[in-house]
């Protein structure tokens, strides 16, 4: 990720050419990279659980895009899109999911832990509202240690009930901590619409520390670039934290095993979102309309991304597995 | 750094102060303060009250107010500001005041702190100190009264720390601090008014995972944590009236626990009684009594006993809380007992 906009010889929405089309092609690749752990989980290759992020790939995208290679973020259960967008290698990440020795985590986090300091990434976390500790303890060090690093804490609309959320936010705005607190509104608490499990709006939680907010469509990764750059250079700045809600929604189940959604949402609901609301699809024909890609460049990167995720598969696929005694290794450091 | 092993039972070799058990440690936080920049501590009222024991007094005038943070009373919230700093460049102490306070923060602790490292393939590290209290008998009552060390001692990732004398307090804290792995140091309440002693002039770090025996003898191993340290020790004064020469062995530390010395000590007294201040139930003495019976099954003379805290809630009025934590007279009794006198 580059933190700032380059050069280009076309420009729109006060973005890059090369910006926009990076970050078609990161949308792109987290869509390609769940579609094939779909396919993994289905065909019982991969073991444990898959939380997919498809639909909401533009939030992930336009935040990292705003953020600098030694930013931090944290993520959560359904944290694959966050960890790629900040940079992760496929092949490590599909290598992780698979439980290979090469995965990120020797094979020892899986899914939902995946962490790497090379890309800034604290980790996937399988706690709800679990890494908001974390990020804000990053932020606090940031701040101490006069790095101007920012941290991102990715969470769904689901954490916000839990309180230890509103502990951090109310730190974080007391000691004026540089922390975006990146609650994505996918609308499902796992099976539960969010209307059933949250009082009042979700907006008036941070407005009630004093703390900077807005509301961004979440499906519009311009707008989530627009809105994240602007709160991550404030709090670079050093004038606090702020709390983007993110408006968007989960194409799949809660997790690959939960087919059967109607008892909890209808069809004609997820049939709108992806007809009508698709981040890959809205920013694919913003390009081209706009002349900033055509769709040869589009194929292009499809043909490209296809073959890089299909190769990372394989990579995972025929790498070997951890040997059972590593088992006692790492507990302490 | 030099670092000198220093226990009690050798501390007269070395040059010494007189002082107190809540000066050790904040003797410890203050050098490590000083020689690295890293190291904050963050808890309610840890600046200028000095926390409410008071064991801090005057650490936020040398260090100021950006490393002694007082935080709101929100112990999950900054005990995750701890995990994530420590993660991130800094070595953070985290002071819980009442040990009992231990409920609120688990999820920070037990599965943030403890697995971050295992978890990440051994990419993160998590150099956490958590300060916490224990101990009964000064009419708290349930909420503020508990010995949790056992929780922490379960988990895989932390390390956990009990010491009972000034010198162990100073040099345990110290290699708490430098460690990279979350470690949870338990203070005892009532050692911060009853218990001084000889602590080196010189800097001196005790490693984890050393038990340091207290008081050498021959006819009854007495395995002591914490507070028990010192109600083992006036113990073995009584049994020695009696002809009954008891050793003393203070683990120190229950995770990594110095299972050798433990079982050594056992298969040369022939006779073991653990005791320890938490809960009676699945506790710590349970734990090292197996240790004890697995090592030095054929060396003993019969079985391994334990006395803990009583199974019930802490309670507040003073004759029954008395009833709650082994005294030396227990120990005395069930010793003597073990000894056939």
């Amino acid at each position: 990720m580059s933190t700032v906009a380059k050069p280009s010889k076309a420009s729109a929405a006060g973005i890059s050419a090369d910006a926009l089309i990076r970050m078609y092609r990161q949308m792109l690749a987290i869509r390609l990279f769940e579609e094939r752990v779909n396919d993994l989980y289905t065909r019982a290759l991969m073991p444990g659980l898959a939380h997919l992020y498809i639909g909401e790939e533009a939030v992930a995208v336009g935040i990292c895009e705003a953020l600098r290679d030694d930013d931090y973020i944290t993520s959560t259960h359904r944290g694959h899109g966050h960890c790629l967008a900040k940079g992760a290698d496929p092949k490590l990440m599909f290598a992780e999911l698979l439980g290979k020795e090469a995965g990120y985590c020797k094979g020892k986090g899986g899914s939902m832990h995946i962490a790497d300091p090379a890309t800034g990434n604290l980790g996937a976390n399988a706690i709800v509202g679990g890494s908001a500790g974390i990020a804000t303890g990053a932020a606090f060090a940031s701040k101490y240690l006069k790095t101007g690093q920012v941290t991102v804490c990715f969470f769904g609309e689901g954490a916000l009930g839990q309180g230890v959320l509103y502990e951090e936010m109310n730190l974080a705005q007391l000691w004026t901590l540089p922390v975006i607190y990146a609650c994505e509104n996918n609308m499902y608490n796992e099976y539960t619409h969010f209307s059933e499990t949250t009082a009042g709006d979700i907006i008036a939680r941070p407005a009630a520390f004093g703390m900077a907010a807005e509301i961004v469509d979440g499906q519009d990764v311009r707008a989530v670039y627009a809105a994240a750059s602007k709160y991550v250079e404030r709090a670079r700045r050093g004038e606090g934290p702020a709390f983007l809600q993110l408006d968007t929604y989960r194409y799949r189940g809660h997790h690959v095993g939960d087919i059967a959604r109607e008892y909890y949402r209808p069809k004609t609901e997820e049939q709108h979102w992806v007809g009508q609301r698709d981040p890959v699809k809205l920013h694919s024909e913003w390009l081209t309309s706009e002349g900033i890609a055509d769709k040869s460049t589009l194929d292009r990167i499809t043909a490209e991304l296809t073959a890089d995720m299909d190769a990372a598969v394989e990579f995972a696929t025929s790498a070997p597995y951890p040997d059972p005694s590593k088992v006692d290794d790492d507990v302490y450091a | 750094m030099p670092e000198t092993v220093v226990g009690s039972t050798h501390a007269s070799t070395v040059k010494a102060r007189e002082i107190g058990f809540g000066d050790a440690v904040r003797e410890a936080i203050a050098e490590e303060m000083r020689r690295d920049p890293t190291v904050v501590l963050m808890g309610e009222d840890v600046a200028e009250a000095g926390t409410t024991f008071k064991v801090l007094k005057g650490l936020v005038e040398e260090f100021g107010t950006e490393r002694i943070i007082d935080t709101p009373i929100s112990e999950p919230g900054f005990t995750g500001i701890g995990v994530g700093a420590a993660m991130t460049g800094m070595r953070p102490i985290i002071d819980i005041m009442f040990g009992d306070f231990m409920c609120l923060i688990m999820d920070q602790v037990v599965n943030q702190a403890a697995k971050i490292h295992y978890m990440s393939g051994g990419k993160w590290k998590c150099p956490l100190v958590i300060r916490a209290t224990m101990g009964a008998t000064r009419r708290s009552a349930a909420q503020h009264s508990q010995s949790l060390h056992a929780w922490p001692s379960h988990i895989p990732g932390l390390k956990v720390v009990i010491p009972s004398t000034p010198a162990d307090a100073k040099g345990l804290m110290k290699t708490a601090i430098r460690d990279d792995n979350p470690v949870v140091f338990f203070e005892d309440k009532i050692s911060y008014t009853t218990v001084k002693g000889p602590v080196p002039d010189e800097d001196y770090a005790i490693p984890f995972g050393v038990a340091d025996i207290k008081r050498a003898g021959t006819d009854i191993t007495l395995v002591g944590t914490s507070s028990m340290v010192q109600v083992a020790l006036g113990a073995a004064a009584m049994l020695e009236e009696i002809g009954v020469n008891a050793e003393v062995v203070d683990p120190r530390t229950t995770w990594p626990l110095d299972e050798k010395t433990l079982v050594e000590s056992a298969k040369k007294t022939s006779r073991c009684l653990v005791i320890d201040e938490g809960y009676f139930r699945y506790g710590v003495t349970g734990e090292m009594a197996s240790v004890i019976a697995e090592g030095a099954f054929y060396d003993l003379d019969g079985p391994v006993r334990r006395l803990g805290a009583k199974h019930v809630p802490i309670p507040f009025s003073p004759p029954l809380e008395d009833a709650t934590v082994p005294t030396e007279r227990d120990v005395f009794e069930l010793a003597r007992q073990m000894c056939n006198r």
